[in-house]
C-alpha cells in the first residue's frame, strides 16, 4: 500500500507503540504495588504468628511474650458497637431517602451524607473526642464504638438506598394492591427484595471499620489493661499495629506484623468475600 | 440444495456482469474494490459469508436487504472496521489497486484513509468546533504549519458537503451544535477531508428526517464524480433513486448473510434474476 | 398518602378485618415513616453537630491566635503557642506528590482497563486495583515504614541527591522518612480511587465516538487520546480530585512515615508532618484548653478543606454522569 507520509506514519506507529505499552506498565505497576505491599505483609506476618499470639494479653514493655489477645476482642467489640449503633440509623435513613422523600429533599440528604462520608476519621475521632471523650473524663470503648458508628451511617444508608431503589415499582405496587399497608409493603417486600444489596454495604462498611485507626486514637486509645469494660479506654489490632510499628521493641515490632496479617484477613477477606459473591448473584 | 442454487445464481451474475457490454467503465472490468470469499465472523458466529463482488468506481452501489442479513457487516469489512468490533474476524479478501487490504502486511491506518466512513448515527466530536471536527483527520497525518492550508480544505470538504452555508458563522462552534442532518453532513466533510478513494455509508439517513435525507442522497450524486461510494440502505426507495448499482443480501438458513445477486440496479429492481430478490423487491417480505 | 386509602377501599374480600384494621392503618403508616425520618435527621444532625461543636471547641484557641494561627510555624505545648503554617505546607506538599505520582499510573491503569486489555483480563485486573483501596492505612504505613522508607533513604534520595542535588527539592540528608516518603505513600492510597472514577468515565463515551475515529485512519492511541479522553476529560478531572480530598485526610500512613518535625522546608528529604499528623500525634496527650482549642481548629480546618474539594469533585463527576443519561 502506498503511502501517504511515510515518515509521518512510521513516527505515528512509533509514538502508538509506546504509549499502550506505557498503559500497560502503568497497569502493571498498580497491580504489582499490590502485590507487593500484601505479599510482604503476610509473608512477614504468618512468619510471627503464634497461637501465644491469639490467646494471651500484652505483656509489659520488655518481656518476653506475650500476645493480642485483647486488642482482638477490642476490634470486635468495638466493630460490634459501631454496628449497633450505625445500622438502625443507616437503614432507616436509607429507606426514608428511597421510599419517603421528595426528590428535592432527597437530593439534599443524599449530598449531606456525601458529605459526611468524605469527613477524614481523624476529624470524626476529634469531634467524638470534644463531645464524649472530655465531658467523660475517660477514653472509653463506647466513645470508639460512636466514632466507628459515625464512619459508617453515611455509607450505610447511601447503600441501602441504592439497594432499595433497585427494587422494581412493579413489586412494590402488587405488594399495595394486596391491600397491604405501606409500611409493612416497605418492610415485608421492598427490603427483602433489596436484602442482598444492603447486607453487601453492610459487610463492605464493618470491613471498612475493623481496620479503621485515626477515630480511635482519641476514642478508645488503646489500653494495657485489656477489655475494662465499655467506659474505659480499650485496645484494637489497629490501634496495636500502630504502636507497636513505631516501637523500639523488636518484639513488638514483630506483633506489629503478625497483627497486620491477622487485619489483612479480617478486612481483606470480608471484602473479597463480599464483592465475589455480589458479582456471582448479579444475574 | 439451495446453497447450490446460490452458488450458481451467483455465477450467472457473475458471468452477466463481465459479458455486458453496456456497462460503462467496461474497458475496466475489475472495479475499484474486488471482494473475494469474504466471510465474517462475530466470535463463533458466522455472520456474512462468501461475498464476491466488484464495486464500480465512481459509482454508488447500495447493499440492500432485509435487516440483520449482514449488510452491515459486510460494509464495515470494507474497511477494516469490523476488526475492531468485539471478537471480529474475517477470511476471504478484498482488493484495492490489485492489493489485497487483508494482506500481512497491510495497515489498517492507511487502508481507512484510502477507504472512508460514515456512521448510521451522526457522530461528531462535541469537545471539538464545527472546524476542527473536519480537520479531525487532517491533523492526524500532516503536521500542518500553516493555518491558511487547512482552512482551505475545511471550506472545500464543507462545500462538497453542501453544508459550508449553512455553518460558515459558526465555524467555531462546537459540532454538537448542529441539527441532526447538519451533524451527518458534517461527518460527511470530515470523511471527504482527508481525500478517500471510496466513502462508505451505513444507513446514513436511518436516523434523519426526510427532508434532511433528500439532502443527503443530493449530496451523494453529487461526490460520486470523485468518489466511489457504497451505501447500505434498508429503504428500497433511496436505492432505487440514488444507486446505480445495487447488492441484495440475505440470511441463509444458519443466519449467516449471503449475497443474492448484485448487477445494475435498475435492472435488479425490474427484472430481478433470483426469485428471492423479486420478492423482496416487490414486498412480499422484509 | 392518598393512594394508601384508596387502596384500603378495594381491599379484597376476606381480608376485611373490620373497621378498626382501616382506621390504625394510616396511624401505624405515619408511625413508620415519621421514624425513618427521624433516623434521616439524626444523620444530618451529625453532621451539623460536628461543624458547631468543632467550631465551638476550636474557641479557644481562634481568640488566641486569630489569624496567625495560619502563619505561625510553632507548635509548642511549653508556651502554649500553636502555628498550623508547617503542618499546612507539609499537607500540601505530600499531596502534590501523591497526585503527581499517582495520576500518570491512575490513567495509564484507566486507559488499559477500559481500552486495551483483552475480555478475559478486565475483571480480574479491575478488582485487584479496587483491592488496594480496602487495605487499612495503618497496614500501609507499617509496610512503607520498614519496607518503603528503607528504599527511599537508599536508593532513591541519594540518587535524587546526587544527580537533581542542584534543585532545594533534593537537598539535605536522606532520612528515608518525609515528605518524600509520605507522599509515595498517599499516591499508593490515591491510585485506586482515581482509576476507578477514569475508568468508568472511559467506559461512558459511547462506541460511535471511537468508531468515527478510527474511521478516519487514526492509530489505537489516537482514538484514544483524540476521541475517548477529550469526550471524558470533565470526569476524569473530577476523579483527581476526589483522589486529593481523600489524600488531603490521609492520617495513618502519613504519620508513620513523615518523621513528625514541625519543619518548614523545601526539602523532599526532611522530615515533616500534616495537619492530620499533627493531630494524630498528640493522641493521649493531656492537654491544655489552648493545646486542645488549637488540635481542634486543627481538625477544623482539614475539615473544611476536604469539604471544599470534595464538593467540587461532587459537582465534576455529577456533571459527567448527568451528560451522560442526558445524551441517552
Amino acid at each position: 500500500m502506498n503511502n501517504l507520509n511515510e515518515r509521518g506514519h512510521a513516527r505515528r506507529k512509533w509514538i502508538n507503540r509506546i504509549m499502550l505499552v506505557l498503559s500497560g506498565t502503568a497497569a502493571a505497576i498498580a497491580i504489582l504495588i499490590l502485590a507487593l505491599i500484601l505479599g510482604y505483609a503476610m509473608i512477614r506476618g504468618i512468619s510471627y504468628l503464634n497461637l501465644t499470639l491469639l490467646t494471651q494479653a500484652a505483656k509489659p514493655v520488655g518481656e518476653t511474650g506475650g500476645g493480642m489477645r485483647n486488642e482482638i476482642f477490642g476490634t470486635l467489640i468495638l466493630v460490634a458497637l459501631g454496628s449497633i449503633i450505625a445500622l438502625p440509623i443507616g437503614l432507616l435513613a436509607g429507606v426514608y431517602l428511597a421510599e419517603y422523600a421528595n426528590p428535592k429533599v432527597a437530593a439534599t440528604i443524599r449530598f449531606t451524607a456525601d458529605i459526611l462520608a468524605g469527613v477524614p476519621s481523624i476529624v470524626v475521632g476529634v469531634f467524638v473526642y470534644a463531645i464524649m471523650v472530655i465531658p467523660m473524663h475517660s477514653y472509653s470503648a463506647i466513645s470508639g464504638g460512636v466514632a466507628l458508628a459515625i464512619i459508617m451511617v453515611p455509607v450505610v444508608a447511601r447503600t441501602a438506598e441504592e439497594s432499595l431503589r433497585l427494587v422494581p415499582a412493579s413489586m412494590r405496587e402488587a405488594a399495595l394492591a394486596l391491600g397491604i399497608t405501606r409500611w409493612r409493603a416497605v418492610v415485608g417486600v421492598v427490603i427483602p427484595g433489596a436484602m442482598t444489596g444492603i447486607i453487601t454495604g453492610i459487610m463492605l462498611a464493618v470491613a471498612r471499620i475493623a481496620g479503621e485507626t485515626a477515630p480511635l486514637l482519641f476514642t478508645a486509645l488503646g489500653s494495657s489493661f485489656g477489655v475494662q469494660g465499655l467506659l474505659k479506654p480499650i485496645g484494637s489490632l489497629s490501634l496495636l499495629i500502630y504502636h507497636y510499628a513505631l516501637s523500639p521493641y523488636k518484639s513488638q515490632q514483630q506483633q506489629a506484623w503478625a497483627g497486620a496479617f491477622l487485619l489483612i484477613v479480617l478486612v481483606l477477606g470480608i471484602s473479597i468475600i463480599v464483592r465475589w459473591v455480589s458479582n456471582r448473584k448479579q444475574f | 440444495m439451495e446453497e447450490k442454487i446460490n452458488i450458481m445464481v451467483q455465477n450467472m451474475v457473475n458471468e452477466d456482469h463481465q459479458d455486458k457490454p453496456g456497462l460503462s467503465n467496461s474497458e475496466d472490468t475489475k472495479g475499484i474494490l474486488e471482494v473475494q470469499n469474504l466471510s465474517a465472523w462475530y466470535g463463533k458466529t458466522l455472520a456474512i459469508k462468501n461475498i464476491s463482488m466488484s464495486i464500480r468506481s465512481n459509482a454508488i452501489m447500495s447493499i440492500i436487504g432485509p435487516s440483520g442479513c449482514g449488510k452491515s457487516t459486510f460494509i464495515r469489512c470494507l474497511n477494516r472496521m469490523h476488526e475492531v468490533s468485539h471478537g471480529g474476524r474475517t477470511e476471504g479478501c478484498i482488493m484495492l489497486d490489485g492489493k489485497d487490504i487483508y494482506a500481512r502486511d497491510a495497515d489498517p491506518v492507511v487502508i481507512r484513509r484510502r477507504i472512508g466512513m460514515v456512521f448510521q448515527k451522526p457522530a461528531p466530536f462535541p469537545t471539538m468546533s464545527v472546524f476542527d471536527n473536519v480537520a479531525a483527520g487532517l491533523k492526524l497525518t500532516q503536521f500542518w504549519s500553516r493555518r491558511w492550508e487547512l482552512e482551505e480544505v475545511v471550506e472545500r470538504s464543507l462545500r462538497q458537503a453542501a453544508l459550508w452555508d449553512e455553518v460558515k458563522d459558526k465555524l467555531n462552534q462546537s459540532g454538537a451544535s448542529l441539527s441532526g442532518g447538519q451533524q451527518q453532513r458534517l461527518c460527511i466533510a470530515r470523511a471527504i477531508a482527508v481525500q478517500p478513494e471510496i466513502i462508505l455509508l451505513d444507513e446514513p439517513c436511518s436516523a434523519l428526517d426526510p427532508a434532511s435525507t433528500l439532502k443527503i442522497e443530493d449530496l451523494m450524486r453529487s461526490l460520486v464524480t470523485q468518489y466511489s461510494i457504497v451505501i447500505v440502505t434498508h429503504n428500497m426507495q433511496q436505492a432505487a433513486r440514488v444507486s446505480d448499482m445495487a447488492g441484495f443480501f440475505l440470511a441463509d438458513q444458519d443466519r449467516a448473510g449471503i449475497l443474492i445477486e448484485y448487477g445494475k440496479t435498475s435492472q435488479l429492481f425490474t427484472n430481478p434474476k433470483d426469485k428471492r430478490t423479486e420478492d423482496y423487491i416487490t414486498g412480499r417480505f422484509g | 398518602m392518598v393512594m394508601k386509602r384508596d387502596v384500603q377501599k378495594t381491599l379484597t374480600p376476606g381480608s376485611m378485618k373490620g373497621p378498626r384494621f382501616m382506621r390504625s392503618s394510616g396511624y401505624t403508616d405515619n408511625i413508620f415513616s415519621n421514624l425513618t425520618l427521624f433516623f434521616t435527621i439524626i444523620m444530618v444532625g451529625i453532621l451539623a453537630a460536628l461543624v458547631i461543636i468543632l467550631t465551638r471547641d476550636a474557641m479557644p484557641a481562634i481568640n488566641k491566635f486569630g489569624f496567625s494561627f495560619i502563619t505561625n510555624t510553632m507548635w509548642n505545648p511549653v508556651t502554649d503557642v500553636f502555628g498550623a503554617l508547617p503542618a499546612i505546607y507539609g499537607t500540601l506538599v505530600t499531596s502534590l506528590i501523591g497526585l503527581l505520582i499517582a495520576i500518570p499510573i491512575s490513567f495509564g491503569s484507566a486507559i488499559f482497563l477500559v481500552e486495551l486489555a483483552p475480555n478475559w483480563l478486565r475483571g480480574p485486573a479491575s478488582f485487584i486495583i479496587e483491592m488496594l483501596a480496602a487495605i487499612p492505612s495503618v497496614i500501609i504505613g507499617l509496610w512503607g515504614l520498614y519496607v518503603l522508607v528503607p528504599v527511599v533513604r537508599h536508593p532513591i534520595e541519594k540518587w535524587l541527591g546526587s544527580h537533581l542535588g542542584g534543585l532545594p527539592f533534593f537537598q539535605g540528608p536522606p532520612f528515608g522518612v518525609g515528605f518524600l516518603a509520605a507522599g509515595l505513600v498517599l499516591a499508593i492510597m490515591t491510585i485506586p480511587i482515581i482509576t476507578a472514577v477514569s475508568r468508568d468515565s472511559m467506559k461512558a463515551v459511547p462506541n460511535e465516538q471511537r468508531e468515527a475515529m478510527y474511521a478516519l485512519g487514526a492509530t489505537r492511541w489516537e482514538v484514544i487520546n483524540k476521541a475517548v479522553l477529550p469526550y471524558c476529560r470533565t470526569g476524569m478531572v473530577g476523579g483527581v480530585i476526589l483522589g486529593l480530598g481523600r489524600a488531603l485526610g490521609e492520617t495513618m500512613a502519613v504519620t508513620m512515615v513523615i518523621g513528625n518535625s514541625n519543619k518548614l522546608t523545601a526539602s523532599l528529604f526532611s522530615p515533616g508532618a500534616t495537619i492530620a499528623s499533627t493531630i494524630a500525634s498528640q493522641s493521649g496527650e493531656a492537654s491544655t484548653g489552648v493545646q486542645t482549642g488549637s488540635l481542634i481548629e486543627l481538625a477544623l480546618i482539614l475539615f473544611g478543606v476536604t469539604l471544599l474539594v470534595n464538593v467540587i469533585a461532587r459537582t465534576l463527576v455529577w456533571r459527567m454522569t448527568s451528560l451522560k443519561a442526558a445524551k441517552k
